[in-house]
């Protein structure tokens, strides 16, 4: 059906709730990446032959859904009405899930949510710390939609937001509420939509584009997949409002190829909503007429740049342009095009639908709104979390992540992607927004959030990130291409235990001239990295380079493995793991590494069962004498600790 | 006719024409800018970074090429200053171990105090100016000779099924080669090589 006006959407939706009925079961589960990798589509087959036989296919409803989150504790899953989440869900629970909680209303209370700290069960999903800190308006339909039907997205008040712009507002109202909102963008700088968006308004030349940004380059990062895998029509919606503001006729939705089920996803929800009459001639009966192709790009990090992207989609290599005038005035084809990220887009309909106060009331003065992140490296619970803008990095380490792994010490959290900076504990009370991360000398990127404890070598991670930088680099301008390769090979003699002195000055010099002088903003952030671990750090620089140590025992060159003659049971298990046979011994006798063929892999460190292989930075550990015996420990007394 | 824009430079008024750059102005007013990437042929590319000058926009202080900015009404731009002069001897030096042979750049060294080896040095004569390719596309309209890989990696090959015939009767990038590449390569005999073998490879 096509609906015509706000009144057909309003009528629809009552169609499909009545349909649906509300005290109908529906067992949601998350089909996404991650919850598919750990055996969801095994867990969806399960319960169907379980309803089956029980006969209750027809009553019960089994919906596959986008992300719900907390994707380590995986197949995740929640039942409705009662909103009973479940985690870690095997295919062999599907029996116990069924008779007990669909016939008789009964938890399965083994799989619910267990606190690490006092061991109780939690049955709901917002008193588990993980979700209790988080403000999930983007993410949380995921749950309680099938991406692949437009209908479920309508039941949830779905395109109400357009039909409301379409009929209630003009172009220029619903441009004022996204500027008055200060909805700034989501994929990069946190430049403010609205006023972009006004800027392609106002732009000279015809016709205007709107494109969607989902390239999301950074290595771990998947935000934007979880909301166009999840939600699909959040993202369109957004995007033809924007279109209706602007003006623009036509729109691109640009998604790596990596990402298949996003572009299908994505693909069905165009097609549904041309159906529909979302998109196409005449939508709502407005006289406003809208299109939206999909291109598939390949999906290097460079091709997320605004040029390169636009490059890219008039089918020329995706490289940045030098040009100063920017895409929004001139972009593909050199006509006015507004790009922005998926997320940013997302947020759209919200601000249509509650107002810009209301969006204001959410987040700092400065950025309004909730922002996802992606948290990951040494927090025990990892995953994508959506906060308010404002939240302090120490609430969501700790609160939402729950704190570090293994009780380690706290060294740095990477914010924005690759290139941006680490921030040091000193910082931990930072309130996470826009521009106080841009003060510390990192970013907001697209919303990377990476955890580092005290096991974490700074420079050695600097020369990980700069090596993925200048290997991206698209090798068009000169600071960036050699700049980076530079760095690069600085960093590998300061972790190989070859740094000199003057390095420390250069590699600042270096960050100077890619932050002056790059094209593009891949080379002007790039220093971000550089910069702030020399800022924060510069002790374990100044260790590696003076003192031949490296402080977190990382850097193979500066570190020795030794075995504790105090600690080593003689039991054999890393001279039979190390690759090189380095290790002699025998029964009773401790055993001895051989310095000299020794390679540092660490695996006899990894598999020793006492925490006898002790590390040594710099790397001249005790003496070592073969025929020493063995001093037994106690059982009990274990690993030393 | 196009209308006239009057700017600043090193605190002189400078009249230009709209759509021109900053380096056409400075130029036009006497003011010299290093380039190296740039030809007036051509259209601006923007890589070498050399010519980057100082503007003062919003209030605001900036670095920008001025081979690619155009002018702007009132805009004020300062083309050496001791930052300047430090981000082009930094660019300098990053760009010698690549051509340490190279008239132009060994001239700029000398002028903004370059070191030529502090950085680990990669000799290939070539800077990546792309003058070569894009004389040939944009001039030649030959295709003749294209970058081909990314980042890194990127390197200059003649394309063999056109060089071998275009190039030996046209030689005219040549002379606009700061590295002196070309002519070695064509010495080689590299002109009908496939596009796959590395031009600029180390000698
Ligand atoms: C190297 C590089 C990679 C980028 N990658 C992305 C990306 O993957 N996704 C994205 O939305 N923006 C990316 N950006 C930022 C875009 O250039 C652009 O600013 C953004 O898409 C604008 O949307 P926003 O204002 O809604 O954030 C990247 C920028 C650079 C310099
Ligand atoms: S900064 Fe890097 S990615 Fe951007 S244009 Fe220069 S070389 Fe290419
Ligand atoms: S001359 Fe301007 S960037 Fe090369």
């Amino acid at each position: 059906m096509k609906v015509r006006s706000p009144e057909d959407l309003e009528k629809l939706r009552r169609e499909i709730l009545a349909r649906k009925k509300p005290d109908r079961p529906v067992i949601a589960v998350c089909v996404s990446t991650g919850c598919s990798a750990l055996g969801a589509r095994r867990v969806v087959e399960a319960l169907r032959e379980e309803l089956k036989k029980h006969g209750l296919e027809d009553k019960v409803e089994i919906k596959e859904t986008g992300c719900m989150g907390f994707c380590e504790l995986g197949p995740r899953l929640i039942i409705y009405p009662q909103e009973i989440p479940y985690f870690k869900v095997k295919p062999e629970d599907a029996s116990e899930i069924v008779e007990k909680t669909i016939l008789k209303g009964e938890p399965v209370e083994k799989l619910f949510y267990t606190d690490p700290a006092t061991g109780e069960k939690i049955r709901k999903l917002e008193e588990i710390p993980f979700y209790k800190y988080q403000v999930r308006l983007l993410l949380e339909n995921n749950a309680k939609i099938d991406p692949k039907n437009i209908e479920d997205y309508i039941a949830l008040g779905g395109y109400k937001a357009l039909a409301k712009a379409l009929t209630q507002m003009t172009p220029e109202q619903v441009l004022e509420e996204v500027k008055k909102a200060n909805l700034r963008g989501r994929g990069g700088g946190g430049f403010p939509a609205g006023v972009k968006w006004e800027t392609t308004k106002n732009a000279p030349g015809e016709p205007k584009y709107v494109i969607v940004n989902c390239d999301e380059g950074d290595p771990g990062a998947f935000m934007d997949r979880t909301l166009m895998e999840g939600n699909p029509h959040s993202v369109l919606e957004g995007l033809i409002i924007g279109a209706y503001a602007i003006g623009a006729k036509e729109g691109f939705i640009y998604v790596r190829e990596e990402y298949p089920t996003a572009v299908e996803n994505i693909a069905t929800a165009i097609r549904q909503a041309e159906e529909y009459g979302f998109l196409g001639e005449n939508i709502m009966g407005s006289g406003f007429s809208f299109r939206v192709k999909i291109h598939r790009g390949a999906g290097a990090f460079v091709s997320g740049e605004s040029s390169a992207l636009m490059s890219a989609i008039e089918g020329k290599v995706g490289e940045p342009r030098p040009k100063y005038i920017h895409t929004a005035v001139r972009g593909i084809w050199n006509k006015p095009s507004c790009l922005n990220n998926v997320e940013t887009w997302a947020n759209v309909p919200l601000i249509i639908l509650k107002g810009a106060d209301w969006f204001k009331s959410i987040g700092t003065a400065g950025s309004s709104g909730t922002k996802i992140f992606s948290l990951v490296g040494k927090v025990n619970n990892t995953g994508l979390v959506e906060v308010p803008m404002g939240i302090t990095l120490r609430d969501l380490i700790y609160k939402i992540g729950g704190g570090i792994r293994g009780g380690k010490r706290f060294k740095a959290v990477q914010t924005g992607g690759p290139s941006g900076g680490f921030i040091p504990e000193k910082y931990l009370d930072l309130p996470v927004d826009f521009d106080e991360l841009t003060k510390v000398g990192s970013m907001m990127g697209s919303g990377g959030m990476i955890v580092m404890d005290e096991d974490t070598c700074i420079v050695d991670v600097t020369r990980y990130y700069i090596d993925f930088l200048s290997s991206e680099s698209c090798g068009k301008c000169v600071p960036c291409r050699e700049g980076l390769k530079q760095a690069l090979n600085i960093l590998n003699r300061i972790c190989n235990g070859q740094g000199k002195a003057e390095d420390l000055e250069t590699l600042e010099d270096l960050c100077e001239v890619l932050r002056a002088a790059s094209l593009c903003a891949l080379g002007t952030t790039a220093a971000n990295p550089i910069a702030t671990s020399l800022k924060y750090f510069r002790d374990e620089y100044e260790a590696h380079i003076f003192e031949q140590r490296c402080p977190a025992k990382v850097c193979k060159a500066l570190t020795a493995y030794y075995i504790n003659p105090e600690k080593c049971q003689a039991c054999m298990i890393c001279l039979r793991n190390c690759p090189v046979k380095a290790i002699s011994g025998e029964k009773d006798i401790v055993h001895v590494i051989d310095q000299e063929k020794c390679i540092r892999c660490g695996v006899c460190f990894q598999v020793c069962p006492f925490n006898s292989v002790e590390k040594y930075s710099p790397p001249t550990p005790p003496p070592a004498r073969y025929g020493i015996k063995v001093k037994r420990v106690k059982k009990g007394e274990k690993g030393g600790a | 006719m196009s209308r006239k824009v009057r700017l600043e430079i090193d605190g002189k008024q400078v009249e230009a024409e709209e759509g021109m750059t900053i380096l056409q102005a400075a130029r036009k007013a006497g003011i010299e800018i290093p380039t190296l990437c740039y030809n007036d042929q051509l259209e601006p590319y923007g890589a070498c970074r050399i010519c980057t000058v100082e503007i003062i926009k919003d209030g605001r202080k900036r670095y920008v090429v001025s081979c690619v900015y155009p002018v702007e009404e009132g805009l004020k731009v300062r083309t050496d200053s001791e930052e300047i002069r430090k981000i082009r001897k930094t660019l300098l030096e990053l760009m010698l171990p690549l051509a340490p042979a190279s008239g132009p750049l060994k001239e700029l060294a000398e002028k903004y105090g370059a070191r030529a080896n502090r950085f680990q040095a990669e000799p290939t004569a070539c800077i990546l100016c792309g003058l070569c390719v894009r004389y040939c596309a944009e001039v030649k309209k030959a295709n003749a000779i294209c970058f081909i890989g990314r980042g890194t990696e990127r390197q200059v090959a003649f394309v063999p099924e056109v060089a071998p015939y275009e190039c030996p009767s046209c030689r005219q990038c040549y002379s606009l080669c700061p590295g002196g590449k070309i002519v070695e390569a064509e010495s080689q005999g590299l002109l009908s090589m496939p596009i796959t073998q590395k031009v600029a490879r180390k000698p």
